[in-house]
């Protein structure tokens, strides 16, 4: 639906986004995941056709979007983008939400009509004739979302249009986006900062970091594959770092920290830096001496509990094995096991849930 | 004191009676003033417009010489024109000095820089991410600009009646484009001039008091303008 091909962004001297290279596919919801800062916000204005790229090229459903303004009017037209901080204009709620089927040069009855469906969608009939500067900040969001959906884009953009809600905006607008993206098929790019958020909404993600786009995959590869330590972190993994690869047999590896030995899948050979990121909820835990591998491609570490963290219904279990180790359990069967700061406890990760990343 | 306490009745004498000189100058004034805003308004807007919504180099220049022209006095711009349109000027083919039309262009010069300024302030003030909002809406260039022209149009407004406040009030301008003639180009502040001259202060206070009620009533239809706006929105904010 929409590739964009070595883009660069510059403003002034300072390269906000640089090299970016991805594609959009029709009907997806993508997440544009990663710090702030980052450039998810440039890239999707550029996407939006607010701003040129400094270099490289968008296309959009094939066409070109470097022509005249009127042809980049025409291509925008088919888009819709919500900003992070809505601005609504001094006048009503429906106005609000008109404006975009105005432009257009659409007639008054069908107009209202739209508006009337999209005050019903977003949860908002009878606000109609309110003055939309009085609107709260989620109210004004799902105002702001509603203008964009009235057009029947075939690309919504959002940029973060959850942060600084309260979770049942939040969830409201989730809901929404979904539906959106299901009934119309419309395409969906989310920015978010929020990992959770995009894990919920999309089909496939970019992580983005000072600028590059520095991994575009499905979930599964994001979180459990990611490319660098950065991401790993990102994505709620600590790796664990000072690894060398032993020995590397058909990419079943033998990692060392010190003398604590982790077998791993890896292409990785022998003598590399490494680090680990072990994912905490691929952490068995059991009491010292239950656990016994069941096959060589089997890691099993004893160490101490160092603490225990609550977490909702879970506990963050935080293990010294000689490297730190984090393991996720419900809260009930970490009470059956009866685990307590200070004691003994066998943990056990299978060599394919270890994910291995250079360590440079 | 007496001379004053004397001025003061006669003043009122004379606007209760509806003195017809009283009431010719004043309808002079009021007519004068009022073109010259409605002519300075239909170019500042759009001229602040494009001042403000077009990148170019020298833009910050521009803006600080039109500040500064804020406060040029009304003598200078009476000069100015008064070189133009004289008998031996440039424009002096169309006989414009002595006449109300001539006086029109002069205060139509003198309030023109504070309403673009002013303009350009307005349109300022509004938050940035409403022009993109528009554009992302789907907006061609002239749609996004209506627009953003109505989110400003108080400020605008305001803009407006300042211009005015300073056409009807100055003398500069009146007195050397009009030269005050009698029955023809005498307004307000050239008669309070003229008059106080010639020692007849009852006239002169009543012409100021008139000047200051025309003052009020424009402070009073801004508020009422501004009010309205606001009962507007307070019953819109009565929704649900």
């Amino acid at each position: 639906m929409i590739r964009i091909s070595g883009v660069d962004k510059k403003f002034g001297d300072r390269e906000v986004v640089s090299g970016i290279n991805l594609e959009i596919r029709r009907g997806e919801i993508f997440a544009l995941i990663g710090p702030s800062g980052s450039g998810k916000t440039t890239l999707l204005r550029l996407i939006n056709l607010l701003d040129h790229p400094t270099r490289g090229s968008i296309a959009f459903d094939g066409l070109s979007t470097d022509g005249s303004e009127h042809e980049r009017l025409a291509i925008r037209r088919r888009m819709a983008m919500v900003f992070q901080k809505p601005a609504v204009l001094n006048t009503t709620v429906e106005q609000n939400i008109s404006f975009g089927l105005q432009f257009r040069g659409m007639e008054q009855g069908q107009i209202r009509d739209r508006v009337t469906r999209a005050l019903e969608m977003i949860g908002l009939s009878g606000f109609s004739k309110r003055r939309a500067i009085t609107l709260s900040g989620g109210e004004m969001q799902r105002v702001a979302i509603a203008r964009a959906l009235v057009t029947e884009p075939e690309v919504l953009l959002l940029d973060e249009p959850t942060a600084n809600l309260d979770p049942l905006s939040t969830g409201i607008i989730e809901n929404l986006i979904m539906q959106v993206n299901r009934e119309k098929k419309t395409t969906v790019v989310i920015a978010t900062h929020d990992m959770a958020q995009g894990q919920r909404l999309a089909h496939r993600m970019g992580v983005m970091m000072d600028g590059q786009l520095v991994q575009a995959g499905d979930l599964y590869e994001i979180f459990y594959h990611p490319v660098n330590r950065a991401i790993a972190s990102f994505v709620g993994i600590n790796p664990i770092r000072g690894g060398v690869v032993e020995s590397n047999e058909k990419n079943l590896a033998t990692i060392a920290f010190g003398g604590v030995r982790i077998q791993a899948i890896t292409a990785l050979d022998k003598g590399h830096q490494v680090a680990v990121c072990i994912r905490p909820e691929e952490v068995t835990l059991a009491l010292p001496g239950v656990c016994a591998p069941a096959s060589s491609a089997r890691n099993c570490l004893t160490g101490t509990i160092q603490h225990l963290l609550p977490f909702g219904p879970f506990t963050h279990v935080h293990i010294d094995c000689g490297i730190p180790l984090k393991a996720l359990l419900t809260r009930r069967s970490c009470d059956e096991l009866g685990l307590a700061k200070e004691k003994q406890v066998t943990a056990t990760i299978k060599a394919t849930a270890v994910h291995v990343i250079p360590d440079t | 004191m007496e001379e004053i306490i004397a001025g003061i009745i006669q003043a009122f004498q004379l606007i209760i009676s509806l003195n017809p000189e009283l009431l010719e100058v004043t309808a002079l004034s009021l007519a004068i003033s009022l073109s010259a805003t409605a002519i300075a308004t239909l170019i500042a807007i759009p001229l602040g417009g494009l001042i403000h919504f077009r990148e170019f180099a020298g833009k910050r220049v521009i803006i600080t010489i039109i500040q500064t022209l804020y406060s040029v006095p009304t003598v200078i711009i009476g000069l100015v024109i008064f070189l133009f349109i004289s008998r031996s000027g440039p424009l002096g083919l169309f006989g414009l000095l002595f006449t109300p039309a001539g006086m029109v262009i002069g205060q139509t010069i003198l309030i023109l820089p504070i309403m673009v300024g002013l303009t350009i302030t307005a349109l300022s003030g509004v938050d940035r991410n409403i022009r993109d909002t528009l554009i992302s809406l789907g907006a061609t260039e002239f749609q996004s600009i209506i627009q953003v022209v109505r989110e400003a149009r108080f400020a605008i407004l305001g803009a407006v009646i300042l211009g005015f406040g300073r056409a009807i009030s100055e003398v500069g301008v009146a007195m050397m484009i009009g030269g005050n003639i009698r029955g023809a180009t005498r307004v307000l502040t050239t008669s309070i001039a003229l008059e106080t001259g010639m020692g007849n202060f009852g006239l002169s206070i009543a012409l100021g008091i008139v000047l200051l009620i025309i003052a009020l009533v424009v402070v009073l239809i801004m508020n009422l303008i501004t009010s309205g706006a606001l009962a507007e929105s307070d019953r819109i904010r009565g929704g649900p």
